[in-house]
């Protein structure tokens, strides 16, 4: 049954993509087929295990023995736990739903059946990432959610900004799967063995220092996919793909996917002191980073990009927390990937409406003319600044609450980003929906049909009771304990000391952005002389600039360099060679004159030497 | 008589006709003076078998008389017809085929 899950979604990509135009009328209705079927499946297991003891709560299937090389066996096992089944239902369910609002979207695109086809392959790759029971094989779905991605961002490939885009997401992440790579090479060394279970049995009697080396490049990898510091800088761009991609791909499931295998590996970090600091500081500065990014973005989905990044951040951060945060890190991903999906879904919905106009600045006063997005939208909107009782609220407080418990500077940083998260996401609402409108000339917003429409409000129920049932009905820390460990308790007092606190930060934010952008008119275009602040984060922190300066450019004197060295040293030197000879040889065809007389003159000349010769050669 | 001077008079007659090869233009005298050569040659054949009393130098000058009348023939051939059609025979003329 694990395998089906899997297996339905891959089937669905190949008929698709091999079926070629014949598929074309039906395929985006069979894609969907595809993804609710593993759904099905999913919600299937997942009332099997429900009804087991805790610990007998998972299942295991080894379909073949796929590597055997002396002492090295990789099973191609899959393994489904407590952990996975969250992200199996996670990944299943909103991307059914994106499926579907998909079919809307999507519907005037004559290459439907391709973006339906990469769809189910994505989240067939993305179920075997969350499936494997060993690091390989989980290293395969990594690649295959890369590759996903990579061909849905550069899904438009006629635009030479969505081509580079694609590309770039691609090389970036290409940087972070040498971690990877590095990580599983680094474990069968200290362990010989790269299986999950393994890795955590053996962990306790492995040096720290190679604990901390296996650590820090699983850090690597996780900054590569999770877009994290310093490797954000392509989730900015990936934005150039379809919105239904960037809701499920860059926002919902696979940016988290570093996430998942920083708790997945938490055996490793839990013992490594080093490795799981590494980790929260990479957290901390990409949830700021990103948030001060969403601050001063005019593209609506590039500010939902940099929010994106920033809520990572928040997961990462408490993941590196170790025992006390990984179940928050998981539960702030599972509210995130439903309220964020739900905020994409809405801005692809209003650009929609806007005659596909990502510009906030055009926008304005939309909430008359789109109900539904706009309710969908401010639910949404109230979950990810954290409004009790919505979804984000739960996860984000336990996380803020994880770390003050274990270090203030970094609470206080969780803190901080709580804020600007209010106020970029306020300035965002009030941008599109609220003040006066901003129209171009010739846009007459509407409302998006009901297969679009359907699914944001689903995702905002999500929004609303995400949390609520996760945190209460379903109590994630007792569903998660069997697979990351007890939650190390906190200190109920300082939670009521710091609930208080948190929300008048976040509501200073929001009421700071509501005077800026909702009671004073935003200009139609954006402000030149802003301050410096404005200009960074308008450039993404100089993320693009600092690469280019410090790995594009020397690379490229380098390979300019090689090729100099090329064309003038080897080819010169090949080239010389037979130049010189084709020279010689031009020179020596001047013989060949047709005069017989010469010839016969040649002859005598050489009868005469051999004559010399046998002469002398006697004497 | 002393049968060395045969052998001079066939290196005189030789060098004679590869000088008359060298230097002269109209196809017939090459074409002589490659004959006298040839019977320069059978000239030394014969006197170097008198000298040596054996007959393998006479059977070589009739193998050469056999090869140059059937090489007379060719090559006399090849001048008709290159007179015929270029009205000359000059030999630096016909010098179409090169580099």
């Amino acid at each position: 049954m694990i395998s089906a899950l899997i297996g339905l979604p891959l089937f669905g990509a190949a008929l698709l993509l091999l079926g070629g135009r014949r598929t074309n009328a039906w395929g985006h209705y069979f894609a969907v087929a595809m993804s609710s079927s593993a759904f099905i499946v999913g919600v299937t297991q997942f009332i099997a295990l429900l009804g087991k003891p805790a610990e007998e709560r998972s299942i295991d299937t080894t379909l073949f023995n796929w590597i055997s090389v002396g002492e090295f066996h990789v099973p191609f096992g899959l393994h489904l736990d407590q952990l996975s089944m969250v992200f199996v239902l996670l990944i299943t369910g909103v991307g059914s739903l994106i499926h579907v609002y998909s079919i809307g979207y999507m519907a005037h695109d004559e290459n439907r059946r391709r973006f339906f086809g990469y769809l189910n392959l994505f989240v067939a790759a993305m179920l075997l990432l969350v499936l494997a029971d060993n690091y390989l094989l989980l290293y395969v779905g990594w690649e295959g959610v890369g590759l996903a991605s990579y061909l849905l961002i550069s899904f438009y490939q006629h635009k030479p900004s969505a081509a580079v885009a694609g590309k770039k997401a691609f090389v970036v992440n290409r940087v972070g799967d040498v971690g990877l790579s590095v990580a599983i090479m680094l474990m069968f060394v200290t362990f010989k063995d790269v299986t999950f279970s393994g890795v955590t049995a053996h962990a306790q009697h492995a040096s720290g220092h190679s604990l901390t080396l296996i650590g820090l490049a699983l850090l690597l990898a996780a900054c590569g996919k999770s877009a994290q510091f310093p490797l954000q800088s392509w989730l900015l761009d990936a934005m150039e793909g379809p919105t239904p991609v960037s809701a499920l791909i860059h926002a919902a499931t696979m940016v988290t996917a570093g996430v998942y295998l920083i708790v997945r590996a938490h055996a490793i970090f839990d013992l490594s002191e080093t490795a799981r600091t590494a980790v929260v500081v990479i957290g901390a500065i990409t949830l700021l980073l990103g948030a001060f990014i969403g601050t001063a973005k005019d593209d609506i989905k590039k500010g939902l990009a940099g929010s994106t990044m920033s809520q990572i951040g928040y997961m990462i951060l408490a993941a590196g927390l170790g025992p006390v945060g990984y179940v928050f890190a998981i539960f702030h991903l599972l509210t995130h990937g439903m309220f964020k999906a739900g905020l994409f879904l809405g801005a692809g919905s209003v650009m929609h409406g806007m005659e596909d106009d990502v510009n906030m600045r055009n926008y304005g006063a939309l909430r008359g003319a789109m109900k539904i997005t706009y309710i969908s939208f401010g639910l949404g909107f109230l979950a990810i600044i954290g409004i009790p009782p919505f979804a984000g609220f739960w996860s984000k407080d336990e996380i803020i609450h994880a770390a003050f418990s274990q270090n203030l500077v970094v609470g206080l940083a969780t803190l901080l980003g709580a804020g600007v998260t209010a106020f970029y996401m306020t300035r965002m609402m009030a941008m599109t929906f609220f003040g006066e409108s901003r129209w171009k000339k010739g846009v007459h917003p509407h409302e998006s049909p009901l297969v679009m429409t359907a699914p944001m409000i689903i995702l905002a129920i999500g929004s609303v009771f995400g949390g609520l049932a996760l945190k209460f009905l379903g109590d994630i820390e007792l569903w998660l304990e069997p697979v990351v460990g007890v939650a190390a308790p906190k200190d109920p007092a300082s939670n009521a000391v710091l609930i208080p606190v948190t929300l008048t930060v976040v509501l200073l934010g929001a009421g700071y952005g509501w005077l800026k952008y909702a009671k004073t008119p935003v200009p139609a275009l954006a402000p030149e002389n802003v301050s410096l602040l404005t200009r960074a984060a308008r450039a993404d922190v100089y993320g693009d600039a600092l690469n280019e300066a410090v790995f594009m450019r020397p690379g490229q004197y380098l390979t300019r360099a090689l090729v100099w060295f090329d064309s003038r040293a080897v080819d010169g030197l090949v080239g010389g060679l037979s130049a010189t000879v084709g020279g010689l040889s031009a020179r020596l065809r001047r013989t060949q004159n047709g005069l017989v007389r010469s010839y016969a003159l040649t002859m005598v000349g050489g009868a005469v030497l051999i004559a010399l010769v046998l002469l002398l050669v006697r004497l | 008589m002393n049968p060395n001077n045969y052998l001079v008079l066939a290196g005189i007659l030789f060098t004679i006709g590869a000088f008359g090869v060298l230097v002269r233009r109209n196809a017939i005298i090459v074409f002589m003076s490659v004959e006298m050569m040839l019977n320069a040659a059978n000239l030394a054949f014969v006197a170097a078998s008198h000298i040596t009393g054996t007959l393998d130098g006479q059977a070589a000058a009739f193998f050469v008389m056999v090869v140059a009348a059937a090489e007379v023939v060719v090559g006399l051939a090849i001048i008709v017809v290159i007179f015929r059609t270029r009205r000359s025979a000059s030999i630096d003329e016909a010098s179409l085929l090169k580099y």
